[in-house]
Parts: C-alpha cells; sequence; structure tokens
C-alpha cells in the first residue's frame, strides 16, 4: 500500500500511509489509538475506499471496490468487533457468503465436516459445527472467525487485535496458528497494544501516528522498546492547550464524589474526586472501562456497587433524569448518536434539557427559547450562527460545541466530556479546550475521558490511568509524562 | 452578515418544495428561517400559516385533484354542503385515531391496536350496567368509561412496551388481538344500542350546522397540532423518536414519555368509540375494524417518518381528508370498495418512496 489517504468530513484519518507486506511475515502495526490503525485496515479490505493513494497486490495495481472483491482475491480481515451471525450455526458462519452446495441445495453434511476439519487445525476441535455461535464464548467466537478466514484461500490475513479477548492459553494456540500459517507462505498483519505480543510472533513492524507512517519495515529484533514508545508520541501537530488552574489550594469544594464504584465485568473499586475549577482526566486503551465509568457516573448504566455524590448528595442509582438534576452534564463519546438530534434545529438540541425553564403549562416561550440559545451559541462562538440551522450540516466541532452549549445553559455544576474531540478538526480542537478550561474556570468540575494520551496530559490538572476496569495511577498531570502513562496503559510492556 | 448566513436556508427551501414537500415536509426550520430572515416581529399567526401549507404543498395539490376528479365526474354532486360535511365526517373518526398515531409514531414507535381499543371501549360504554348508571345518574358516565377503557388500554400497551421493552408492533399485534377478544365476551357479540336519551341529544347535534363529531375532529386537530409544536411534550416525543440515545442522555425520561404517548393515544381511541357511538347510536365489537391500517395509511401519507423523530399534524389531517375524499368520489362514481382499496394502496406505496428519497438526500 502506498500513499494511502482517507479523508472523513472534517477530519484527514490517513495522510498518507505506507505499508508493505511479504509473504509468510507477520507484519505488526503499531500506534495509538486514533493513529489510523483501523482506518488502514477498513481500506485494505476495502470496507472503505482509499481517497487517494494505491494498492499493490503482487506487484499489480489492484482497486478493491467491495469487501468481496479483497476476499477474491485473499485478504480476510478478523476484526476487533465480531462480525458473526449469532443466530447461524459454527459451520454456517464459517461458509457463509460461500456456501457448499450442490444444484442450489446446501451440503449440510459436507459443511459441517469441512468445519470440524477447519477448526481441527486452528486445535479447537472441542467446538461443535452445530453450535449456535452466540452461544459461545468470545473467544471460541474468534477462532470461529479464524476458521472462517481458512475456509477461503487466504493469502493475507489480518487480525485487529485479536488477543484483547484471550487469555494466555487461547494467546499461545492462536500463535501456533499463526506459525502454521505463515509456514504456508501466508502474510499476516498483526495489529495489537501489547508490546510483548509483538516481540513473540512479530517480524517486521510499521509504526502510525496521526495518519501517517513514521516508521515502516522495522525488524523486531532490532528495535528497542524505548525507540517504538518515542516513535509512538511525539507529535506532528501541536495542539494549543490552554494555561492550567491554579494550584491544587485554588480549587473550591469537591463537586463529585464517587466512592468505590463498580460495574459488574467492567470496573470496580473506582475513587473520583473532582472539585469545582478542576478538570480531572482519565486515560486508558479503549475498552479499558474509560466510558463505561462516565456513563455509570451518570446514572445511564446501573453501577453494581458504590456512589456518586454531587455537592454531598447522593445520587439515585442508574437514573439520568436524577443526574441531571443534581447537575451533571455528558457530552457522550459517539456524538451522533447519543449526543445530538441530527435532524432538528441547532437551537432545540440546546434547550432541550432545560425545556421546563422556557415553558408555562407545559406550553414553550419560543421567543425566549431561542434567544437564550442564541446567547449561549454566540458564546462559545458556534459557526455558522444562527440556531435554526440542522445540526447534521454543521462540523464536528461544531456539534460538539452545541452539546456544551445544551449543558452550558444548564449552568450544570459536572461536566462529563467523552472524547470531546474525536472528529473535530485541528482548529476547532484549541477552541474546544478552551471552552472546557473557561467551563472549570468559572466553577465547574470538569471529567475528560480521551484516547490520546497527550489531550488528557495537556488538558486535566490531574490525571487517572485506568487499566483493565482498575485505575492504577493518580496523579497532577504535570507529574507525569505521555510515555509513562502509555507504559502504563500498556501494563509494563516497556522493560 | 445576516443575509448571508441566511442564504443557504432559503435557497434550499424552493428545490425541497418541488421534489420533496409533497410527502415529506421538513422539520419547519426552512419555514422558521426564511420568516426570522425577513423580520424577527413577523406575525407569528401568519408564518405559520404560509409554513404549514407551503410545507404540505404537494398533499394539498393531491387534495385539490381528486376534488378536481370529483366535480369532473360527479359535478353538483361533489360540489355541495352536504357531501362537503359528509367527507368531513367520514373523516373524522378516523382522523382523532390518526392525530394520536402521529404523536406515536413521530415518538418511535406503532399502535396496529387502535381499531380494537375503539371496538372495546364503544362495548364497554354500552354495556347495560353502564347505561344504567348513566340513566340513574348522568350520561357523561358513558364518556368516562369509554375514555377510561382507552386510556387504561394505552398504559398497558405504553408500560409493557417502555419498561417490559417489548417491541411496539408485537404488543400492540397482542392487544389488538386481545382488546377485540374482550370486546365480543363482553358484548356477547351482540350490538348494543345506545338508549340514554340525553348522550343521544348532546352527540348527534350540530354545532352550527356542522356535525359535533367533525367539530371534535377539528378540536382534536388544533389540540395535536399545539401539543406538538407549542409544548414540551411535543418536543420531547420529536427528541424520543429522533433518538432514544440522545434523548436519554439529556436527561429526558424517555421510559415515562413513550407511556404517556401510549396513553394519549388510547385516549383519543376512547374518544373516537364516542365518536363512533354517535354516528351509529351503537356500541360493537366490530367497530373500528382495520381503523389501525387507515391511521397509519394517513400517518405516512401526511409525511411522518415511520422511523419517527420527524412529522406534522397538518400533514396527517391532509392525508385522512385525502383518503376520504377519495372514498365519496369512489361512492358518487358508483366504483365499488374494491377499486377504492386499489387506489389507497397505490397512494401509500408513492407517498413512501417519495419520502425514501427525502431520507436518502438528508444523509447524503
Amino acid at each position: 500500500m502506498r500513499g494511502i489517504v482517507k479523508r472523513f468530513p472534517g477530519v484527514l484519518a490517513l495522510g498518507g500511509v505506507d505499508l508493505d507486506v511479504r509473504p509468510g511475515e507477520v507484519h505488526c502495526l503499531l500506534g495509538q489509538n486514533g493513529a489510523g490503525k483501523s482506518t488502514l485496515i477498513k481500506v485494505l479490505s476495502a470496507s472503505y475506499q482509499p481517497d487517494d493513494g494505491e494498492i499493490l497486490w503482487e506487484g499489480q495495481p489492484v482497486t478493491l471496490g467491495t469487501p468481496q472483491a479483497a476476499m477474491k482475491l485473499g485478504i480476510s480481515t478478523i476484526y476487533q468487533e465480531l462480525d458473526l451471525v449469532p443466530g447461524l450455526s459454527v459451520a454456517e458462519n464459517i461458509f457463509l457468503g460461500h456456501e457448499l452446495s450442490s444444484a442450489g441445495m446446501s451440503q449440510r453434511g459436507r459443511t459441517n465436516r469441512e468445519a470440524a476439519a477447519l477448526l481441527a487445525r486452528l486445535g479447537h476441535s472441542e467446538i461443535s459445527p452445530t453450535r449456535e455461535v452466540g452461544r459461545l464464548t468470545p473467544a471460541a467466537q474468534q477462532v470461529v472467525s479464524m476458521a472462517r478466514a481458512l475456509s477461503q484461500d487466504t493469502r493475507l490475513l489480518v487480525l485487529d487485535e485479536p488477543s484483547a479477548v484471550l487469555d494466555q492459553g487461547e494467546v499461545d494456540n492462536l500463535f501456533r496458528v499463526i506459525h502454521d500459517l505463515t509456514a504456508e507462505g501466508v502474510a499476516v498483519v498483526y495489529i495489537s497494544h501489547r508490546l510483548e505480543e509483538i516481540r513473540q510472533i512479530g517480524d517486521r513492524i510499521t509504526v502510525l501516528k496521526d495518519g501517517r507512517t513514521v516508521a515502516t519495515g522495522l525488524a523486531v529484533a532490532d528495535t528497542p522498546t524505548a525507540d517504538l514508545i518515542k516513535l509512538m508520541t511525539g507529535r506532528s501537530i501541536e495542539y494549543v492547550f490552554p494555561p492550567r488552574g491554579g494550584q491544587a489550594a485554588t480549587f473550591g469544594e469537591p463537586v463529585l464524589e464517587v466512592s468505590d464504584l463498580a460495574l459488574e465485568g467492567i470496573f470496580s473499586g473506582v475513587d473520583l474526586k473532582v472539585r469545582a475549577g478542576e478538570i480531572v482526566g482519565l486515560a486508558g486503551l479503549v475498552g479499558a472501562g474509560r466510558s463505561e465509568i462516565l456513563e455509570t457516573v451518570y446514572g445511564a448504566r446501573r453501577p453494581s456497587a458504590g456512589t456518586v455524590k454531587v455537592d454531598g448528595q447522593e445520587l439515585r442509582r442508574g437514573s439520568v433524569p436524577a443526574a441531571v438534576k443534581a447537575g451533571l452534564g455528558l457530552a457522550p463519546e459517539e456524538r451522533k448518536s447519543q449526543g445530538l438530534l441530527l435532524d432538528q434545529a441547532i437551537y432545540s438540541n440546546i434547550t432541550i434539557s432545560t425545556l421546563g425553564r422556557f415553558a408555562r403549562l407545559g406550553f414553550l416561550d419560543r421567543g425566549e427559547e431561542r434567544k437564550r440559545a442564541t446567547d449561549v451559541t454566540q458564546s462559545l462562538d458556534v459557526r455558522p450562527a444562527g440556531v435554526e440551522r440542522l445540526v447534521r450540516l454543521l462540523s464536528g466541532g461544531n456539534q460538539q460545541k452545541v452539546v456544551l452549549a445544551r449543558w452550558l445553559l444548564r449552568e450544570c455544576r459536572v461536566l462529563l466530556l467523552d472524547e470531546p474531540t474525536r472528529g473535530v478538526d485541528v482548529g476547532a480542537r484549541s477552541e474546544i479546550y478552551a471552552v472546557v478550561r473557561a467551563l472549570a474556570d468559572s466553577g465547574v468540575a470538569v471529567v475528560v475521558v480521551s484516547s490520546e494520551v497527550e489531550e488528557v496530559l495537556g488538558l486535566a490538572d490531574r490525571v487517572l490511568v485506568v487499566r483493565e476496569g482498575r485505575v492504577v495511577h493518580e496523579g497532577p498531570a504535570h507529574e507525569i509524562d505521555e510515555s509513562r502513562v502509555l507504559d502504563l496503559v500498556m501494563e509494563g510492556s516497556a522493560a | 452578515m445576516s443575509e448571508h448566513s441566511t442564504d443557504p436556508g432559503t435557497n434550499r427551501a424552493p428545490d425541497l418544495g418541488a421534489v420533496e414537500n409533497p410527502v415529506a415536509p421538513t422539520t419547519g426550520t426552512i419555514q422558521v428561517e426564511r420568516t426570522a430572515a425577513e423580520s424577527g416581529r413577523t406575525s407569528r399567526g401568519a408564518g405559520l400559516m404560509s409554513g404549514a401549507v407551503g410545507r404540505n404543498s404537494g398533499l394539498v395539490l393531491a387534495l385539490l385533484a381528486i376534488c378536481a376528479v370529483g366535480v369532473a365526474t360527479a359535478g353538483d354532486r361533489f360540489a355541495s354542503i352536504d357531501t362537503m360535511v359528509t367527507i368531513l365526517r367520514l373523516a373524522s373518526i378516523v382522523g382523532v385515531v390518526s392525530i394520536g398515531m402521529t404523536f406515536v409514531i413521530i415518538g418511535g414507535g406503532i399502535d396496529l391496536s387502535v381499531g380494537a381499543i375503539v371496538a372495546l371501549s364503544s362495548v364497554w360504554a354500552t354495556t347495560f350496567a353502564t347505561q344504567t348508571m348513566a340513566e340513574d345518574t348522568h350520561w357523561i358516565v358513558m364518556v368516562f368509561v369509554a375514555l377510561a377503557v382507552g386510556g387504561a388500554c394505552g398504559l398497558v400497551n405504553g408500560v409493557l412496551i417502555a419498561y417490559g421493552n417489548v417491541v411496539p408492533f408485537i404488543m400492540t399485534l397482542a392487544m389488538l388481538a386481545a382488546a377485540r377478544g374482550l370486546a365480543e365476551i363482553i358484548s356477547e357479540r351482540r350490538t348494543q344500542i345506545v338508549n340514554v336519551e340525553g348522550f343521544k341529544d348532546f352527540w348527534t347535534a350540530d354545532v352550527v350546522g356542522v356535525p359535533l363529531i367533525v367539530v371534535i375532529f377539528a378540536l382534536v386537530s388544533v389540540g395535536g397540532w399545539l401539543l406538538l409544536n407549542r409544548t414540551t411534550f411535543g418536543r420531547r416525543t420529536l427528541a424520543v423518536g429522533g433518538s432514544p440515545e440522545a434523548a436519554r442522555l439529556a436527561g429526558i425520561n424517555v421510559k415515562r414519555h413513550t407511556t404517556m404517548l401510549y396513553v394519549l393515544v388510547g385516549l383519543l381511541c376512547g374518544l373516537a368509540a364516542l365518536m363512533f357511538l354517535a354516528r351509529t347510536s351503537t356500541g360493537s365489537s366490530t367497530h373500528g375494524t382495520l381503523l389501525e391500517l387507515d391511521a397509519i395509511a394517513a400517518v405516512v401519507i401526511g409525511g411522518t417518518l415511520l422511523t419517527g423523530g420527524r412529522g406534522t399534524i397538518v400533514g396527517t389531517v391532509i392525508g385522512v381528508l385525502i383518503f376520504s375524499t377519495l372514498s365519496i368520489v369512489f361512492v358518487l362514481n358508483n366504483q365499488d370498495s374494491s377499486t377504492q382499496a386499489v387506489a389507497k394502496g397505490l397512494i401509500i406505496v408513492v407517498a413512501v418512496l417519495l419520502q425514501q428519497r427525502l431520507a436518502r438526500r438528508s444523509t447524503s
């Protein structure tokens, strides 16, 4: 792959990526969250079409128009989120899309036999081909995905964080399968956050950062871990962060107090105290439980243990209306689906949490509603101006400002921000940071979750690092640097 | 500056009006943008009227076209006051139910049980016991019974859908079967005649020459419009239907709101049952058969998105009038109801096809 470019509205997801993979090698793809790894493999599997660049297959330029075309060439991809049909059997899933049939009748016996053979080859003969996939464990489901890849004549196998759902024994087994495949000349692209795994299985490494290749074809054996972390950190783009608030002493009373909060199977024992005017950042990998912590604090998920207090008052468990009433506000991770009513006007998105204020006997004072919405959009500089516009037509940064405007209008006490700058272009980011800091300076307690370590460190006063549902580090943001956070996040992989 | 910023809106309006407005009016943004741009102090009433007609111009045209066919084929028999009143009377019952259906569909649900709830309410309000009590006290007892039965059915629907997580389609399908079955049990499948004179006198009266049930339809339409466009309830309905998750995270009690939507449509079914009593002087387990289909059809051709989040009361009212006018035109031309059903089917399909075009365009 050469010079691959992929743009999303307002964002350059890939800005020129090169990757070459040789037959029989395990090529590891490394990079922070949001570096473009997932986008790259979606281009490779033709889920996305690149805006620029070319893909060469055995020296010939190819256009991969559809996922089917990619599969036909022999490119199989196993995604993080498994793409199996839960209601079908193991064998049916394996041969989905290329069913074994004669004269239009599916051959169940042969399908099951061949599925069993494939599963045996993967060392999992205990999985019955007739089992329903939805009833399997995540690890077993991944084996089924692998079997599906093998059932086609795979030349290039792409694995996106395959070890995330596996325990150590299963990882060993996965590696054995990968070795067998590479011995047969199959090329493997392997994505993982666990550096020790890459040491174990990888041949060469490509590092992505901010949608660009920063190093490619590094031999695993000759590259020290410190170099890799250095490559992954250190930005090509510098964001402007507003100056931090004062010293700890200048913050106000604790506003948000979370103690021993837990959500069964996701996270446990989370203690968090945020004072008025303070910004606390949560760093960690996707899936470490960061978003779930925010959502549980907000009442969108019902905790299995622990309490959330705002201004000393304990909140009712699992109730968003109670949380909002107490002064909490959330800017959710999936802004478009969870945060906004895309096909409605800006003003109604802003006032939706404050409607009661504009109503008498249920009837809205629409003039006042628009006026207040206009005031708050002007103070946040939402562009283009005009609160009657549909939110769908705004850029990511301005959409985020609309979400912030909602809580600004509500004069919330605690603002929870989940990935506040995802899908926001570089210029607008600094504006969002400035708005968040201004809110904090006005006495709001802020909690920020971000996949971008630099963002957490630059914006927050205090940082909590979350790994696998537990807080593993807590301290002032200026006392820790990006590589130390990465180190903590990646489970002490750096020696 | 302000002139510049309103340009896209005003430029967009004409081509939307040309292609998409016939069946799928947009949320009203465009109309408001225009009036806001022209002057901040435009009379609200005037802005609304032009907006409502403008957004539904396609529907109005369709209605006028059907009227033109009526005049051309039936002449004075169509173009008479009597025929107009007949059309409105025909529209009134399905109209009241359709207003309720509009709210449920905008809120992201569906209610297949409206016809059955109408039947049950009409039967319960005309049982021997109810009518005896009404004669001993006041005919208003029958009104209370009909509304209570309708509201209770809606409450059962709403609670099981919102809190029991039963899919609306399935829940209201079950209610459709159960409510009509219960109506048959209570009435023993007999038609129950309304004997309470006070009730009959009041409900069959004319208000300045207009039958009461038509007046009720008008009042419910205006009330529905106000409720959707002028109240927090209406705004929350749009939010809940537009994105339940976003509404929930904005602090709206989505479950409670959803329940209220089904109670609302249930109450309107109770009202529709009373209108049936007024029109036919009977309560029967066969009242309102297939009413759910007529109501959904009217709502859909009125431009309400079946996926929720968008819709108008004006569109629904015109949709109801289109179907009732169509019926009268067919009757006046001595066409049987089968031909009429075919025409109705065609109208629905065309409306939905146009709606999909709108949906595609707004996402691209």
